[in-house]
């Protein structure tokens, strides 16, 4: 398989989830896109950003012309996105292992700031194959940044797999977990909006990959 | 005494209560020194990777983040942090490290950050102080603190007698003819004696600020004196800042010394900082020597 193959497998994983949340859960519109008190969604997993790049357009972030020159040149829309070319992307990100921990600052300066905004940040359970994650579990725990949701689209491609299943990794450092199947609009919708007092991890599963 | 470690925690302490923008983020060293009870204190613990993306991500919602650790692991170990999560997110920060080169030898090469400059070089947008006593500390930070851009500020155990006024020019505070001394942070006094060990009539300039480069202020300087010859003596890794002299005097015949912490092999003693400076040619004995024949004739 291509590395671009790979990228359109990404994209495929995400699609569902990228769609309920800015469709039903986040507070956010292209008018609000810098607004203190917006809801956040980082793209940890910035792998596959077609999905992404196709919600944004269909929200009205960015325009659906654009899609069509994606990574040449003069295009604002690569293989990973990048938040100084895009409106309404709040990270660059492509190299794994970044989003979780930036997403523990943003919510705790939402904390500080007396925002109503909550932070969302999607990642991969390939990705959590590195530990700059597990840093951060840990410290969202301890520290209680329960403004925070990482979702994990668990598309079964991290290397060795988690024993006990990548929930209970979250759920041993303190976060409140659920599972939920990520092709069901309704079970992810239900499980973003389920209310918690505690750092958030909805584990998203997907068919596996490769 | 107050030392620049001394000098940084108060300053940002006094900081904090003013400004609401501020915010600092420790992975254990020095945490205790900052009000843990202060919702915009964050102590990650021992993970310094993590430690730089809160710090981005404090940013990104508007604050402006301090990060501080020892140099090796505010700089060396979440350097791709330091790329991605506050350089390419395009938000500012303050890092502030201690422990220099080798400033506590005694504990290896583990605990040593020569190439921390270097490294902040390959980044574009990162103003770098190098500040030579606890005294332009404050002024370096305070300023730092109001801003919005990227700074690293580099403390040291080793000091001069003196602070020298801050600002981003270097400071010319000897006016010769033979050539041009540039002295960087802690390193001004043994360049001071080396020079008059050696009655060299040479301009000495100095600076506590080395990034961005006063390429303006070494051009003239070398245009004041009768020969285009400048050392430039660092107190990291050797030739650091050669390109941008280079890139100063291009359209000058001239000739360069640099002088650091040598590159060539990695020095397994312990000792102190003392013997260090001896082996890296940095003390007054070894600086007298290559002011000696670098502008001899």
């Amino acid at each position: 398989m291509t590395g671009d193959e790979k990228h359109e497998w990404a994209a495929a994983s995400t699609i569902d989830v990228l769609w309920v949340l800015y469709d039903k859960v986040l507070n956010v519109t292209p008018a609000t896109a810098d607004d203190p008190d917006r809801d956040r969604f980082l793209l940890s997993k910035g792998h596959g950003p077609m999905a992404y790049y196709a919600v944004l357009a269909e929200k009205g972030f960015i325009d659906e012309s654009t899609l069509d020159g994606w990574t040449t040149w003069d295009s604002p829309l690569g293989q990973h996105p990048d938040r100084m070319l895009v409106k309404g992307v709040e990270i660059s990100s492509g190299s794994l292992g970044h989003g979780l921990p930036i997403a523990v600052g943003t919510a705790i300066g939402q904390r500080v700031g007396k925002s109503r905004g909550r932070t969302f940040v999607l990642v991969g359970d390939g990705e959590l194959d590195e530990g700059s994650n597990h840093e951060a579990i840990a410290v969202a725990a301890r520290l209680n940044v329960a403004n925070l949701t990482a979702i994990v689209i668990d598309n079964q491609s991290a290397m060795y797999g988690w024993p006990g299943g990548i929930a209970r990794r979250f759920a041993v450092e303190g976060w409140q977990t659920a599972e939920v199947d990520g092709r069901d609009h309704e079970a992810v919708f239900a499980a973003l909006t389920a209310p918690h007092d505690r750092p958030y991890a909805v584990v998203a599963k997907i068919e596996k990959s490769y | 005494m107050t030392t620049m470690r001394q000098a940084f925690v108060r300053t940002v302490n006094e900081e904090i209560d003013r400004d609401p923008r501020i915010a600092v983020v420790t992975a254990v060293i020095s945490s205790n020194e900052f009000p843990q009870e202060n919702e915009r204190v964050v102590d990650v613990g021992i993970r310094e990777q993590t430690m730089v993306g809160v710090a981005g991500g404090l940013a990104l919602a508007g604050l402006r983040p301090v990060v501080h650790s020892y140099a090796p692991f505010l700089v060396e170990r979440p350097y791709e942090q330091i790329k991605l999560d506050i350089g390419h997110q395009e938000v500012g920060a303050v890092f502030v490290s201690i422990g220099a080169s080798y400033d506590d030898p005694a504990w290896g090469r583990t605990h040593q950050s020569p190439g921390d400059v270097a490294l902040f070089d390959t980044l574009p947008g990162w103003t770098v102080h190098v500040p030579g006593h606890p005294d332009e500390v404050t002024p370096l930070l305070r300023q730092a603190l109001k801003d919005d851009n990227r700074v690293y500020v580099r403390l040291s155990l080793h000091e001069n007698t003196q602070a020298y006024p801050v600002g981003e020019g270097f400071t010319a505070l000897r006016h010769g003819k033979r050539g041009v001394v540039l002295a960087v942070g802690p390193m001004l006094d043994r360049v001071m004696k080396a020079v008059d060990s050696e009655n060299a009539d040479v301009t000495v300039l100095y600076a506590s600020t080395i990034r961005p480069f006063d390429s303006d202020g070494l051009l003239k300087a070398v245009r004041d004196t009768d020969h285009a010859d400048v050392m430039v003596v660092e107190p990291y890794l050797e030739g650091t800042s050669a390109h941008l002299i280079s890139e100063a005097l291009q359209l000058i015949p001239h000739r360069v010394r640099c002088i650091g912490v040598k590159r060539h092999a990695e020095l397994r003693n312990y000792g102190t900082a003392e013997d260090h400076d001896a082996a890296h040619d940095l003390d007054v004995v070894g600086l007298g020597s290559a002011v000696r024949s670098f502008f001899r004739g």
